[in-house]
């Protein structure tokens, strides 16, 4: 059974013109101790899938349907209580902007403690005393004198590891990392990296990371989910996904990349552009969600959505021109 | 895979299952009616307010005798079919005097909202535009908006003869920092807009820069300081008149009437109680009124208050 | 940050300064003699030649105005012209209510209205969040001295819980003190409690959009503690200063509610004194209600940064 399922996952929005459909439909797993990328552009439904496997959705507007299995257990069915008892102590979650994402009036120990006062009962003070073995661990050099001040004493890199230590603190089984990078300098994006990746190792946590770099997800990944338009467009393993991409919107979203191997940080390995515009997500969609942007598209295309299929083994695209590429090839 | 299916799709063509709706379609509102729908403070504030002019306007139609007429004999009755809302210790009929204390009352609301509102985008203006005044004014404007409004309009009253006129001009004084204050600060933030800045530089005018970029963007939450302004001001004038500091007891205003039925509220309470009512209704009218404009107009500002 | 503080006192001087001039200006600013409307419509032209020596209008304004300010720092308010008591002196007499009614609505206010603004800020959109909102626009609706009689009428005339009228003072027993201050305060704090509601769910609302409130909702935080700790704390220095700036509001009421609930204090001994053309005990209210206003704003700035440690001096 893998950590996480997710199933049929729709996340709607009520908007004053209309529903704003922003994840509609969406399934994939991850398995324990492993690392799975959702790319997309912006917009596409990646961190609001992120937010919803959390039940961080306000509701209303929004509304979250489908299932979302951890460990077998249904969170769109828990209680409060039990989704407060698993956010920050089985699954926890690096947002992207560090600068906003810590609380300017409470120190930085407290934000640390808080999650083992809550999870594990600590007291104040194993709390704090835990809070610096973290703040350690994370690479922050002074941590004694570190946690006792606040947020806005600290530079971009330095409050993305105190995000990281605070969800580490509790040992989660699952990371959700939503565009940890984005914000910060190229250099201190591959320390931020190589720390997760340390991290992952020491911890054994899966990580779902939620980027639009695709330089990061060659860097970290095992697998790789592609979303567009609120849905699911493709999957596969990096390798195969990056050597033989199936979708017209993968292949647009690498044609700029340069190869394996090659400079991962460099602005060139940023999302080629793709011309057109996203979807409204506020209409329903007949046929294929990137048919007004495909290079490929026929008629075939606006009147049918293609269904997500098997194109090689673990590799599955939502394309009717894929799988007719591959019946040639065959 | 997809049994369910129309025969239509062509072989070999994999389709993917529709996705339900999870909640229930949004009905778009446009035009007049959607308008109000979609602001019912505007609507309700605004028929309250269109009510209180017409009894305002109308009141020596409406009422059943004349508010100032005493009759001695007639002292302190109760609500009846013949007074409706009872009669005060002199045998004045309240029904009437209530109907125009709407006069007074919209009368001081309305011109302070509008001299307050005039005067205070003058002195903004001025304010915003010319540094070396800015310091000067806004000190001072400092120091008054340290005086609380009230006490400031009670010893402007204690100085002058009680008229409306006066009560108008107390209460425009104590307004007018507030208003200073906001047209100020919204030309300061639009001095700093690009399009400004490459007007300024492209040689246009002072009074053209005002004419066409600033009194545009002032315009809206001016009209919402306008309204809140109204509503202050008349709840102003009903505690000068209470505290026998405002219009001369001889001019039927809501204040006056409440003043005059205060030494006998725990007998008598309907003297105090009409009165009250008619001007918490019409307080009420004009704040929700605001309040609806300033969402409609500026949301931002909506965001903030 | 001693510097600051030393600084920032200093700055209120001027502000002082201007709040005094313009109380001072009052009598020239006023249309038409004020010599002549204090002394009433029966006076002789001696006896408002007496009132215009006593207001010092027959000396140059400036001499007059550097005598006054003199006066003043020596805490010398004049001198009233009905009882020829020094003004300083009545107001001292009359304080102690007027300081108890405004101290306790305070407290009151600020402990109703923050928790309901929090919880309409929590609950936007509804029927509590409606109920909040529609109340703090009565509260600015409904004029103090109509609370106060509303308030008075029930709780006192037909329940009998509370004296309908009166002040005993603090001397006397906390309970019999505070017995006679609840109506009073509540009616006073109506519109005091709507403004503080008001801004607190509005700033509340703000900060809740705010990334850290999420990040804290994603470590498990209750939602008590994401309101009361990690989002009120946040939103403090607005409210704060809403409840600074609101002690106008509750300075102008005291002087009715003390009207409606017979409370002798100095907002009685300024409606004494309107109907007895008593200026310089008025103008001695407004100037020390004035002042008192400039130093609590004064604390609440300096209190900034009990707040929010981004405010550094």
């Amino acid at each position: 059974m893998a950590l996480l399922e997710v199933e049929n996952l729709q996340t709607h929005f009520r908007t004053p013109d209309g529903i704003n459909r922003a994840v509609d439909g969406v399934n994939f797993h991850v398995n324990a101790g492993e690392t799975v990328a959702i790319v997309g552009e912006s917009g596409c439904g990646k961190s609001v899938t992120a937010m919803s496997i959390l039940r961080l959705i306000p509701e209303p507007p929004g509304k979250i349907a489908g299932a979302i299995r951890f460990n077998g257990k249904n969170l769109l069915e828990a209680s409060d209580k039990e989704m407060r008892a698993i956010r920050g102590n089985e699954i926890s979650m690096i947002f992207q902007e560090p600068m906003t994402s810590l609380n300017p009036v409470l120190t930085v120990g407290r934000q640390i403690g808080e999650t083992l006062r809550l999870h594990q009962g600590l007291s104040a003070q194993e709390a704090e005393d835990r809070a610096v073995e973290m703040l350690n661990l994370v690479g922050i050099p002074e941590a004694k004198r570190r946690v006792r001040e606040y947020p806005h004493q600290l530079s971009g890199g330095m409050r993305q590891r105190v995000m990281i230590a605070i969800a580490l603190a509790c040992n989660p089984k699952l990371l959700i990392a939503d565009e940890p990078t984005t914000a910060l300098d190229v250099t201190i994006q591959a320390q931020i990296l190589e720390l997760m990746k340390d991290l992952k190792h020491r911890v054994g946590a899966a990580i779902v990371l939620i980027t639009h770099d695709l330089g990061v997800v060659a860097e970290v990944a095992e697998r790789v989910i592609v979303m567009y338009a609120g849905r699911k467009v493709e999957e596969a393993a990096v390798g195969p996904l990056f050597r033989n991409p199936r979708h017209p919107y993968t292949q647009g979203l690498l044609g700029s990349m340069p190869k394996l191997g090659s400079s991962l940080t460099g602005e060139e390995t940023r999302l080629a552009e793709i011309p057109g515009l996203v979807p409204s997500l506020k209409k329903k969609i007949p046929g294929c969600v990137f048919a007004s942007r495909c290079p490929k598209v026929t008629d075939l295309c606006t009147q049918y959505a293609p269904a997500l299929e098997e194109k090689a083994p673990g590799h599955v695209a939502a394309c009717h021109y894929a799988l007719r590429e591959e019946v040639v090839a065959a | 895979m997809d049994g369910g299916r129309p025969a239509t799709i062509p072989p070999g063509i994999n389709v993917a299952p529709e996705m339900g709706d999870i909640m229930p379609p949004v009905k778009a509102k446009k035009g007049f009616i959607g308008f109000l729908r979609r602001n019912p403070t505007i609507a309700i504030g605004g028929t309250l307010v269109l009510l209180m002019v017409c009894v305002a306007i109308f009141a020596p139609f409406l009422a059943h005798r004349d508010p100032t007429s005493l009759a001695p004999a007639l002292r302190t009755r109760e609500p009846s079919a013949q007074f409706w809302f009872g009669t005060d210790m002199l045998g004045r009929d309240v029904y009437s005097r209530v109907l125009h204390g709407a006069r007074v009352s919209l009368t001081v609301g309305f011109s302070v909202a509008f001299f307050a509102s005039l005067i205070g985008l003058t002195i903004g203006l001025i304010s915003g535009f010319i540094r070396l005044a800015d310091s000067i004014i806004m000190r001072f404007m400092d120091g008054m908006m340290s005086i609380p409004p009230i006490l400031l309009a009670i010893a402007l009253m204690a100085l002058t003869r009680g008229s409306v006129g006066n009560v108008v001009l107390a209460i425009t004084i104590a307004e007018i920092p507030r208003v200073s204050r906001l047209v100020r600060g919204v030309v300061l933030s639009l001095r700093e807009q690009p399009y400004v800045d490459a007007a300024v530089a492209s040689g246009t005018r002072t009074p053209m820069i005002i004419l066409r970029h600033i009194l545009p963007n002032t315009l809206a939450p001016l009209t919402v300081q306008a309204t809140y302004i109204c509503a202050s001001a008349m709840i102003t004038e009903a505690i000068l008149s209470f505290i026998g500091a405002g219009t001369p007891p001889i001019i039927p205003s809501w204040g006056n009437i409440m003043a005059e039925g205060r030494a006998l509220w725990q007998v008598k309470p309907y003297i105090v109680f009409f009165p009250a009512v008619f001007l918490s209704i019409t307080v009420l009218a004009v704040n929700l009124l605001g309040d609806g404009l300033r969402d409609a107009l500026d949301p931002r500002m909506a965001k903030r208050l | 940050m001693f510097a600051y503080i030393v600084r920032r006192v200093l700055a209120t001087i001027p502000v002082m300064a201007i709040v005094a001039l313009f109380v001072f200006s009052l009598l020239y600013i006023a249309p038409g003699d004020p010599a002549a409307v204090i002394a009433g419509d029966q006076a002789t032209p001696a006896d408002v030649e007496r009132i215009r020596a006593s207001l010092g209008l027959d000396r140059p304004y400036l001499v007059r105005f550097g005598a006054w300010l003199w006066d003043i720092l020596r805490g010398d308010l004049g001198t009233s012209i009905f009882t020829n008591l020094p003004v300083a002196t009545m107001i001292r007499q009359r304080i102690e209510p007027t300081l108890s009614l405004m101290i306790v609505t305070l407290i009151l206010a600020v402990s109703i209205a923050v928790p309901m603004g929090v919880v309409a800020a929590w609950r936007q959109g509804t029927w509590i969040d409606r109920a909040v909102m529609g109340f703090a626009v009565l509260g600015f609706s409904v004029p103090v001295f109509v609370v106060g009689y509303v308030l008075a009428y029930i709780f006192a005339l037909e329940l009998d819980w509370l004296p309908v009228q009166g002040y005993t003072p603090f001397s006397r027993g906390f309970f019999p003190w505070m017995e006679n201050l609840i109506l009073p305060a509540v009616a006073l704090g109506s519109v005091y409690i709507a403004l503080i509601a008001r801004i607190t769910r509005a700033t509340m609302l703000e900060v809740l959009q705010q990334d850290y409130i999420r990040t804290a909702k994603a470590k498990g935080v209750g939602q008590r503690s994401i309101l009361f700790v990690h989002a009120l704390k946040n939103a403090a220095v607005p409210i704060v200063t809403v409840i600074g700036i609101g002690m106008a509001l509750l300075i102008g009421g005291a002087v009715v509610t003390e009207s409606v609930f017979a409370i002798p204090g100095l907002g009685r001994l300024t409606v004494d004194a309107i109907l007895r053309r008593d200026y310089p005990v008025i103008q001695g209210v407004v100037l020390l209600f004035s002042f008192i206003y400039v130093l609590v704003n004064l604390a609440i700035d300096l209190a900034y940064t009990l707040f929010d440690p981004r405010i550094r001096y």
